[in-house]
């Protein structure tokens, strides 16, 4: 691979290209999923090619090709060239990149349990016994279950001399109950919802999950949801379960601090950012108890966002995002870190596949714990709603408005959960939420979760995430909106 | 006007693999499956060739390309079937895949319901590949771009978007026979205007570069960016609202896979119990057809199933839904060529929209408007409540009141919390269905639409 990525760095460097740098890509991909009791997808798909950036008069060509021989990636970088050279028909300015030391590593995540060496029918198996004790509890009139594996190889190679290997094992699970009746259909999820929780590991995720000692409370509650209170619309308190929080990090941070968003960059597809330059350290963006990083560090965990360099060889970071509910750092690449006087790229650059651009990417965004017991924010709670696990998300292209529904709420009076509720929303403007935050609870509550499916970039790449977040309560927020028509 | 001149043009062109190259890469898979054991085998073949400039700022930022070609193969032995797909086209790869599939398949139960695969099939001929597309290049695309950036310059706005020009091509064969080959060709030109804070938007798409006009869409972009400016803050409630087509189509997409066999076999989609029944005004008729001169895509559907034009909505209620061959059987239909690849758990889905329109412009929707919005397109739709089939989201780019017949001043955008159903229940006018692109759901043919009491909840800071 490294002979492929030379050759192409050497071909753009004759073409009289002032940088280059080159990603080879394998990934290999494993989908199981059951419905109704029995097996749905069984696929398995792998991918190589090669994907090669240049910088030419001033201006970036990107081309990628699977055609992995000495004449494909010669062509393929010629065809960045012209496409650099074309670029600086229109360009605004030349680029400029922060410096960047060079680096030759080998790095892998660290899994105990290789998905792909264990044997698929011990998977199956799993995913049908949690499949079949959804189903035993009368009411339920629709069973899903998935898992996800993937392994990621790249070697990146870049014309400073960079020759960096990594190796990524990802794995993915989760369970579905659905219930049609009296004209309403309910769902349920467990670990998450949209495909479970993901995670930087190996078939060891799927196993601490226990989809199957979850199976029949999911599929328990999504028939009672039917017979529950419909969420009221009002104004008050609001407690997050730690991944409708993560997703709400996601949303409401972990885009508007992208700095290509800020600078205009993505202005016709994914929008903009109301985080413009000047909020930089003067912005509260949330209460005191709100700090929020972008770690990328195997240190903060296995999450989705976790590398030892990113698509652009720098290495991973930690960076603060909120201090103590200050507006302290954007996402940025070497592009556009002097943009915000920065000496050195915050390390986000990354790439979905060997056939895409690597863009400015959340990497592990998370709120840092609190101090409270999760039982203590319920019982220190007197009147509110406590709302879990997504079902939809809607934010406006600036991310000041949100509007989240889950799929099940608690009604908490006294500070009990006394009853469940059903159809549950809130809604917001983002800095007005985060600085309603009162309380976040401990790190034995907290879980890095992984989001898997962001869409950014055209062509479309979709990327992996982490959101490190612990249960949370917020006052005053506006609640019941989405279901209840004016 | 457009930017090239029109010509005939026919489906050769340099880049992608000819038919006989896909022809001999299917026949090598057939082989293949049948020295590894497989009782029957398939196999889909998907080549890419597209190139995508993008500006901001008025500039070109990024400028990319990609080629590849994708063989996926499903075998099946004993009552046993699974897919695995590979970039990697050296026969010994060709061989391990296959391998792959089979012992892959083999740790499954054995499906009772598994059906044999179809046997040879004759499709409609379609005609979607342009060589003025095929031929479009990197310094083409960068001279329209530099000419929308001058444009936005000389108002005084800020352009961004994308450029890009495309081949595709799909092809599908079995061991039974069976085989398809399609291909065509794709441009697209995006572009926002931003000015003081506002902006605006503009999309086309089309298999004809020539059918595109970029600098009519930067233009239209540019003078709604100007009328965007200074929105002031209504009240968000209910209102009548003029939809323009890609508004629409984004909305509606969401509707249509509620029409597939299986979801509503799953109890998952808001016509359990509703087809037969009006639903709708009785103003909307739909259907699916592949064939429409507004359409993109195969003739064929993942199973390699001819597409077949069917009525979706008739007159407001829904009268058909689309099958794949499991759900066909299941439900003693005929498929219509609509089935996902297999195995997948959502059955099928009708993908090429046509809505029947009718005859009012859009202005003439505004004359008629005494006090409304009108909503230029929407923004991370996302679903509520599936039966009901609540959707929310935000207007983006471009909101403007309008009063006594007349656009007034633009407005802060909405969030919207609006159910489908009752939305289509409600169309008072609507233009001929023409063909438009958004962001959240695929191309259709769909008209503009003038709502009643289209539901606005909140409203946002800009």
């Amino acid at each position: 691979m490294w002979e492929l990525a030379g050759h192409s760095l050497d071909v753009a460097r004759l073409r009289g290209a002032s940088y280059a740098d080159a990603r080879v890509m394998h990934l290999r991909q494993r989908d199981l999923t059951t419905k109704n009791g029995r097996v749905g997808t069984l696929a398995q798909s792998e991918s190589i090619g090669i994907g090669v950036r240049v910088l030419a008069n001033g201006a970036w060509g990107f081309a990628s090709t699977d055609q992995l021989t000495k004449e494909g990636v010669g062509a393929c970088a010629a065809e960045a060239m012209k496409l650099a050279k074309a670029s600086a028909l229109a360009k605004r300015s030349d680029v400029l990149m922060a410096p960047e030391e060079a680096y030759v590593d080998s790095w892998q995540s660290s899994f105990r349990k290789d998905p792909f060496e264990l044997p698929l029918e011990t998977q199956l198996d799993l995913l049908l016994k949690a499949d079949a004790e959804m189903r035993r509890v009368k009411g339920v009139t629709l069973t899903e279950t998935d898992l996800q594996f993937r392994k990621i190889d790249s070697w990146f190679a870049s014309s400073i001399g960079s020759r960096i290997h990594q190796r990524k094992v990802i794995s993915g699970c989760g369970i579905v109950a659905t219930s049609y009746r009296d004209d309403e259909i309910q769902k349920r999820s467990y670990p998450n919802s949209f495909g479970g929780q993901h995670a930087l590991q190996g078939f060891e995720l799927v196993e601490e999950m226990d989809l199957v000692k979850h199976a029949p409370r999911v599929a328990e509650e999504v028939v009672a949801l039917h017979s529950a209170r419909q969420c009221p619309q009002k104004t008050g308190t609001l407690i997050l379960g730690g991944s409708q929080l993560g997703l709400q990090i996601h949303e409401s941070v972990g885009h508007p601090i992208e700095l290509d968003r800020v600078l205009g960059q993505e202005a016709n597809f994914a929008g903009t950012s109301f985080l413009t330059l000047d909020k930089l350290n003067n912005l509260k963006y949330g209460t005191e108890i709100v700090n929020v990083v972008a770690d990328a560090r195997v240190e903060h965990g296995p999450g989705l966002g976790t590398f030892a360099y990113d698509d652009e060889g720098v290495p991973a970071q930690c960076t603060d995002i909120i201090k103590d509910g200050q507006f302290r750092g954007y996402l940025s690449n070497r592009e556009t870190a002097h943009l915000i006087g920065l000496a050195r790229s915050s390390g986000t650059m990354r790439t979905e596949n060997w056939n895409r651009l690597p863009i400015i990417r959340m990497t592990n965004i998370s709120l840092k714990p609190g101090t409270w017991r999760e039982d203590d924010l319920i019982a220190y709670t007197d009147d509110g709603i406590l709302m879990d696990t997504n079902r939809s998300w809607s934010i406006d292209d600036r991310r000041y408005q949100f509007q989240f529904s889950t799929e099940i709420g608690w009604e908490i009076k006294g500070g009990k959960k006394v009853r469940m509720i059903k159809n549950p929303s809130y809604s917001g403007i983002t800095t007005e939420f985060w600085n309603s935050c009162d309380a976040i609870c401990s790190r034995e509550h907290w879980t890095l979760w992984g989001t898997p499916n962001c869409g950014k970039g055209q062509p479309m790449q979709t990327m992996g995430t982490g959101h490190g977040a612990a249960p949370a309560r917020f006052r005053n927020v506006r609640m019941g909106t989405a279901f209840g028509q004016e | 006007m457009s930017p090239l001149n029109k010509t005939k043009v026919d489906g050769n062109a340099a880049g992608l693999s000819s038919e006989k190259r896909l022809h001999d890469l299917v026949q090598t898979v057939m082989r293949l499956g049948k020295v590894a054991g497989a009782e029957e085998t398939e196999v889909h073949l998907d080549e890419t060739l597209d190139a995508l400039t993008r500006f901001a700022n008025n500039g070109i930022h990024q400028n990319v390309a990609e080629q590849e070609l994708v063989v996926s193969v499903r075998t099946v032995l004993d009552g046993k079937a699974a897919r695995v797909s590979t970039n990697k086209l050296d026969e010994d790869s060709l061989r391990a895949t296959v391998e792959s599939s089979l012992s892959l398949g083999q740790s499954q139960p054995k499906s009772p319901h598994l059906m044999l695969m179809p046997g040879k099939q004759r499709y409609p001929t379609v005609r979607r590949f342009a060589k003025a597309t095929a031929g479009l290049n990197a310094a083409d695309r960068a001279h329209a771009v530099r000419k929308a950036c001058d444009l936005a310059v000389k108002e005084g706005q800020v352009a961004a978007g994308i450029f890009v020009s495309g081949q595709m091509q799909s092809a599908v064969g079995n061991s039974r026979g069976l085989f398809g080959a399609y291909r065509q060709t794709r441009a697209e030109f995006s572009i926002t205007m931003q000015q003081e804070g506002a902006t605006s938007w503009a999309k086309g798409n089309a298999a004809d570069v020539r059918d595109l006009d970029p600098q009519f869409l930067a233009q239209r972009a540019s003078k709604k960016a100007r009328m965007a400016v200074n929105p002031i803050e209504l009240a968000p409630k209910s209102y009548t609202v003029i939809l323009e087509p890609a508004a629409v189509l984004d909305l509606v997409g969401f509707l249509f896979y509620d029409f597939s066999a299986t979801a509503v076999e799953d109890k998952r989609s808001c016509l359990n119990d509703r087809m037969g029944k009006t639903l709708f005004g009785k103003n909307i008729s739909v259907w699916d057809d592949a064939y429409h001169s507004g359409q993109l895509g195969a003739p064929f559907d993942g199973e390699g199933i001819p597409r077949q034009r069917v009525l979706l909505v008739d007159k407001g209620v829904p009268r058909n839904l689309v099958y794949s061959r499991g759900t066909a059987k299941r439900e003693k239909k005929k498929p219509t060529g609509h089935g996902f690849m297999l195995p997948n758990e959502y059955g099928e889905a009708p993908m090429n929209l046509v809505f029947s329109g009718a005859k009012s412009s859009i202005e003439e929707m505004i004359a008629s408007t005494d006090h409304g919005l009108l909503v230029t397109r929407l923004w991370y739709i996302r679903e509520v409540d599936p039966y009901e089939k609540v959707m929310t989201g935000m207007t983006r780019d471009g909101l403007f009141r309008v009063e006594k017949g007349k656009i007034t001043t633009a407005a802060r955008n909405f969030r919207f919390n609006q159910s489908v159903l009752e939305m289509l229940r409600n169309v008072e006018m609507m233009s001929p269905a023409v063909r438009a692109t958004g962001e959240e759901a695929f191309e259709m043919v769909v008209p503009a639409m003038k709502i009643k009491g289209f539901q606005f909840t909140e409203v946002t800071k800009f």
